[in-house]
């Protein structure tokens, strides 16, 4: 095959495949919205989804922040600006390290186990069970995972938002001699509710394509448990590179405000 | 909704010039076939012949590139959305490998129909599926395990148990006994006579296992090549001086079916 053809067989390739997801995201969100809805399956994801990924967003946040707030001391100290740190590590969180990590974090645990699990309801013909059982499996198992999301990276995010801030606090206070409570009051001070909004926005966005990435590869995973095994990288995978992108996306729009 | 017995005559289920193809690879290739109400069917044929695909096909989780599945005379072949779901009370499967949702206890997934498609609170519907397990041989202690702490048979059953709690009118059966021991094999092949009797309802069931052919169908059909190349009553299986179907049931290998799949 020559390289042209290689190009344009993988152009087309990679339309087809946009396509799908697009028709499937299209099934799911119409699903999500109109009744039968499985609120019973909205609450076991909510759950597993939401308050199961706490410890690792929390963790993960609590070192940014640290590791943020001493980054930016020693950088700001090149030209003496060390005392603006803490609106600095307000605003890299906020805007954007908290939704990114919050949503990578997702996307390795969640993405991951929805695909493992739609993808062997897939070999097991669980899924086929349950048209027969006259359940659309949109309904029962691809909108609540992807209402769930949505609902809940948000709140994730403030988490990680408030523990990042902590985390940059704890270190700016235990070893670079800021006054704790000025530190708080110099960040309250200085956010914008839209710094915050907007990451929140992006975090929603995010949700979105960490469920969608799991219960896509899950759903058309074939070929037993080797399948399963690809439909999880590949849902992990292709969430992290969706939320990057997307990332930028967000942010170059919301900068034209 | 339509009972047991349906409506009208005719035939219950019927394929008609039903094709399906796999990439390059022709699966079915004009498949014709009906059942009457209230008959047991059998589809026998060689591993990779198709006979889950036309399974599939009939029961509505895959659709034919060409040709019609009626139900009650009604062409339901490109039916979707809430009138799949409501023709979908209409039938009851059992999977190969049970197919048993593991998230699930057993009660649950027997009574999921109920639950969750029907709307029936779940005491009543607990009920039902204690119910329908004690018919079929499981105590009401099983209730509350989880799929994963049974046995293939016990699955089996209660895959049955599931596809039958809500009084279906066309009853599926894909390999019901692969995977059993011969005993085990029997007491489900006898469970399906028997619920199959007591709803009254059509059976379609596909294997390659003779005894449980001979046990529950009525009739007998042969796929072969992407078509059904024999079909008459279970009785006149052994003098239907067809050459396939006669080197099927006595598993010989030579003869006119030639190994690939
Ligand atoms: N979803 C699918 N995509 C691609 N090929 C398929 C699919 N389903 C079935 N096939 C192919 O169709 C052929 C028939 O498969 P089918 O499962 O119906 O065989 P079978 O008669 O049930 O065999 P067995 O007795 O082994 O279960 C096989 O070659 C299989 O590879
Ligand atoms: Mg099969």
């Amino acid at each position: 095959m020559n390289p042209v053809q290689a190009v344009g067989r993988s152009t087309l390739g990679m339309a087809r495949t946009a396509g799908a997801v697009a028709l499937f995201a299209g099934r799911g969100v119409a699903a999500a919205l109109t009744p039968p809805l499985f609120l019973g399956q909205l609450w076991r994801q909510l759950a597993q989804i939401g308050y199961f990924s706490l410890p690792v967003v929390g963790l993960t946040a609590v070192f940014t922040g640290a590791a943020l707030a001493l980054n930016i001391y020693t950088g700001g100290g090149r030209f003496n600006a060390e005392q603006i740190m803490p609106q600095i590590v307000a605003l890299g969180i906020t805007r954007e390290l908290g939704p990114v990590l919050a949503a990578l974090m997702l996307a390795g645990r969640v993405s991951a186990a929805i695909a493992a699990e739609i993808g062997a309801m897939r070999a097991t013909e669980q899924i086929d069970a349950l048209r027969t059982l006259s359940t659309d499996p949109f309904r029962y198992l691809v909108a609540p995972r992807l209402a769930a999301a949505v609902i809940v990276l948000p709140l994730l995010t403030v988490v990680a938002d408030i523990i990042g801030i902590a985390g940059g606090w704890s270190v700016a206070v235990a070893s670079l001699n800021f006054n704790g409570a000025l530190y708080v009051k110099n960040t309250w001070d200085f956010l914008q509710s839209w710094d915050v909004v907007s990451g929140l926005i992006k975090s929603a966005v995010f949700g979105f394509i960490v469920a969608l990435m799991g219960c896509y590869h899950g759903y058309n995973a074939t070929g037993g448990a080797r399948g399963v095994g690809r439909a999880t990288t590949h849902a992990v995978v292709s969430a992290a590179i969706l939320i990057f992108a997307s990332d930028y996306l967000l942010t170059s729009v919301f900068s034209h405000k | 909704m339509t009972g047991p017995m349906g409506t009208g005559a005719g035939p219950k289920l019927e394929l008609r010039g039903v094709k399906k193809r796999f990439g390059g690879k022709v699966v079915l290739d004009g498949v014709d076939i009906a059942v009457e109400r209230g008959r047991s069917l059998v589809i026998i044929g060689g591993s990779g012949q198709g006979k889950s695909v036309t399974l599939k096909i009939a029961i509505g989780l895959m659709r034919p590139d060409a040709g019609k599945v009626l139900v009650d005379g009604r062409d339901v072949t490109r039916l979707g959305g809430a009138a799949r779901r409501a023709l979908a009370t209409q039938f009851g499967m059992l999977f190969q490998g049970a197919a048993l949702f593991d998230s699930l206890s057993v009660w649950e997934n027997v009574a999921f129909r109920l639950v969750n498609a029907d709307r029936v609170k779940r005491p009543e519907a607990r009920a039902r599926a204690v119910a329908a397990l004690g018919r079929v041989g499981l105590g009401p202690e099983v209730a509350d395990l989880y799929p994963g702490e049974l046995s293939g048979g016990m699955q089996k059953r209660v895959g049955l148990a599931r596809a039958v709690a809500a009084e279906p009118a066309i009853l599926f059966f894909d390999e019901p006994t692969t995977g059993l021991d011969p005993i085990n094999a029997d007491m489900i092949n006898d469970l399906i006579v028997e619920q199959v009797q007591r709803l009254g309802c059509t059976a379609v069931s596909i294997t390659h296992d003779m005894v449980s052919a001979r046990k529950i169908g009525d009739e007998i059909a042969m796929l072969h090549n992407g078509q059904i190349v024999w079909r008459g009553p279970t009785a006149e299986i052994d003098d239907s001086g067809n050459p396939y179907v006669d080197q099927f049931i006595h598993g010989r290998a030579t003869g006119p079916i030639t190994g690939g799949a």
